[in-house]
């Protein structure tokens, strides 16, 4: 048995989602080799050399491969197959733009968004926004995964003695090019691996509003996130929505501030470890999952939070 | 220039789901049924396209049992001009759903294909980049915004780290989010139109499609319950417990 994982990476950094699939992959099988395809990806070589549980690393350099085109890399994931038992990826909007192309062209049927290995063959996932939990078995003789990255440990980058491997490979396509990616950067923690998320809704009214949130992320070093809602109304970007449709965030403490709880909301942060809800309405769904809620307005609440924490720091220092 | 949209019959977004006692799925005797949510804005985008004149027809795809038929005239009762039903009494997995939809590209011819990016029941989100990559066709993903031109479309995707501008030709197959548009009601005029609409009937077998399944459920479960915390008086308590009681602060 022998494993392929894709690497996620921007060309430069290594995406923590992939140190997740090499985590689900070592719960396999122990022979691990990770694709890397890009331009210029020395150092994301280099991490992942560092990786103890990855044997080799299969590296497709080529300035074409810059962005991740699903037309364009599918192909040479295709190509590669045939050597391994299991393709894995994360359930990143990465892994589910290509995954599922090389599932059909290598006519398999593929399992998507794990969260639990039972054996080779045999997964648990999520189903009706995490309402369900499905165990499924896939009887193709070779698995194509995604896994979600919040249900895998990260593997540590360290002791490993990987070489790499580097393919030339030719896939031309002219049907779908690139033209610009707009992200937005922020000083933040990254909403999907931050320890602490502080999320608003559609409560919190207007754009301007999410600076009472921030004002608290910085003081907590907290990742923000938002309610569909929130980012429907335009109070804030796509990249920030925690939900089905969203992101799935599993942190040490989520604070949803002015979020009433719809299921779909509920499906991408209800694993968190603590959750805190503050909301006006005393019956919103949200406080049904709430290790803590609070009943008020959030314009009062938001600011005493601020200078509560602000005291806890004066005392700590 | 024809454009296929394809729909799906799920649990509505409404509804809480409830897991059966024997674990063999989820309840759907009596539950209320809907279109599929980001299925809805496939169709808009595509009546809004033929409103703009560059396209001429909207076809309406779905696959399922026989009440699959109600889901496709509510396509027709938003504005699409006929319909096309796979009937199939088994579950579909997404691939051979792709491959069903590909028999159906055959005959139909069209120029762009709009799907939801997923189906709310089993979150597999796979089915557009299958029939893409089984076409050979451009793939645009996660679709916030559509901007045809005359031989290719610019196309806004939602991805994890913000958005991506991508330019395709066509054909092209889309998959459609929930922000790209607002779906619109049917008026009562256009339900009593879209009953004289014509509706297509294939099954898998005459096209030729072997849907076996190739991933087998063994059981569902109700994932592990939260339990109900506490309510607290004010922002000191909250604090106070969340730094010596949860110890996350």
């Amino acid at each position: 048995m022998s494993i392929l994982v894709l690497a996620e990476h921007n060309n430069k950094e290594l995406k923590s989602a992939t140190l997740s699939a090499i985590t689900a992959a070592s719960q396999i099988d122990e022979s691990i080799e990770v694709l890397v395809i890009g331009s210029e990806c020395d150092e994301v070589n280099n991490k992942l050399k560092n990786i103890k549980l990855v044997k080799k690393i299969i590296a497709v350099d080529n300035s074409k491969y810059i962005n991740p085109i699903a037309e364009l890399i599918s192909p040479i994931i295709v190509s590669l197959a045939g050597n391994y038992t299991h393709i894995i990826a994360p359930a990143s909007t990465f892994g589910k733009n290509i995954m599922p192309r090389v599932a059909i062209l290598l006519d398999v049927a593929q399992v998507s968004d794990i969260i639990k290995i039972e054996s080779p063959d045999t997964f648990v996932r999520p189903i009706y926004a995490g309402n369900a939990l499905a165990t499924i078995q896939s009887s193709d003789t070779k698995k194509i995964i995604t896994i979600r990255p919040t249900s895998f440990d990260p593997a540590s980058i360290e002791g490993g003695v990987a070489e790499v491997e580097k393919l030339e490979f030719n896939s031309d396509i002219s049907c779908t090019e690139f033209i610009n990616r707009d992200e937005n950067k922020s000083d933040r923690p990254e909403l999907g691996t931050a320890r602490i998320v502080i999320s608003g809704g559609r409560g919190l009214g207007s754009s301007e509003n999410f600076a009472l949130l921030n004002d608290i992320a910085d003081k907590l070093n907290a990742a923000v996130g938002a309610s569909r809602a929130a980012v429907d109304a335009g109070y804030i970007s796509n990249d920030s929505q925690v939900g089905q449709t969203g992101k799935v965030v599993v942190p040490d403490l989520y604070i949803a501030v002015g979020i009433s709880g719809a299921i779909q909301h509920l499906a991408g942060m209800k694993e968190s470890k603590i959750i805190v809800a503050i909301n006006k309405d005393e019956e919103a769904p949200i406080f049904n999952v709430a290790d803590y809620g609070l009943h008020g307005d959030l314009f009062d609440i938001l600011p005493q939070l601020s200078s509560e924490l602000d005291k806890l720091n004066t005392i700590q220092n | 220039m024809k454009i296929l949209v394809t729909v799906k019959r799920v649990i509505d977004y409404n509804v809480q789901i409830r897991v059966k006692a024997d674990g063999s799925g989820v309840e759907t005797d009596n539950v209320k049924m809907s279109m599929n949510p980001p299925d809805e804005n496939a169709v808009e985008e595509a009546l809004r396209i033929k409103e703009s004149g560059k396209a001429d027809e909207v076809v309406v795809v779905s696959i399922g049992e026989d009440k699959a038929q109600e889901t496709i005239r509510t396509a027709l009762a938003m504005g699409a001009d006929r319909g096309i039903h796979v009937k199939a009494s088994q579950e579909i997995e997404p691939l051979s759903v792709a491959k069903i939809l590909e028999k159906i590209v055959e005959k139909e011819n069209p120029k762009i294909i709009l799907m939801g990016k997923q189906a709310i029941d089993d979150d597999s989100n796979q089915t557009g980049q299958m029939l893409s990559a089984k076409l050979g066709w451009a793939q645009g993903t996660f679709v916030s915004k559509i901007d045809l031109q005359d031989e290719s479309v610019i196309i806004t995707r939602e991805i994890d780290e913000g958005l991506e501008k991508i330019k395709t030709s066509l054909p092209v197959v889309a998959t459609c989010d929930l922000r790209l548009n607002e779906p619109r009601y049917a008026s009562l005029p256009n339900i009593m139109k879209a009953k004289k609409k014509p509706i297509d009937n294939y099954t898998p077998e005459t096209l030729g499609v072997d849907v076996s399944l190739r991933i087998k459920q063994l059981k569902v479960e109700e994932p592990p319950k939260r339990t109900k915390g506490i309510m607290v008086a004010d922002v000191a308590e909250l604090v106070h417990k969340l730094k010596h009681e949860a110890k996350v602060i």
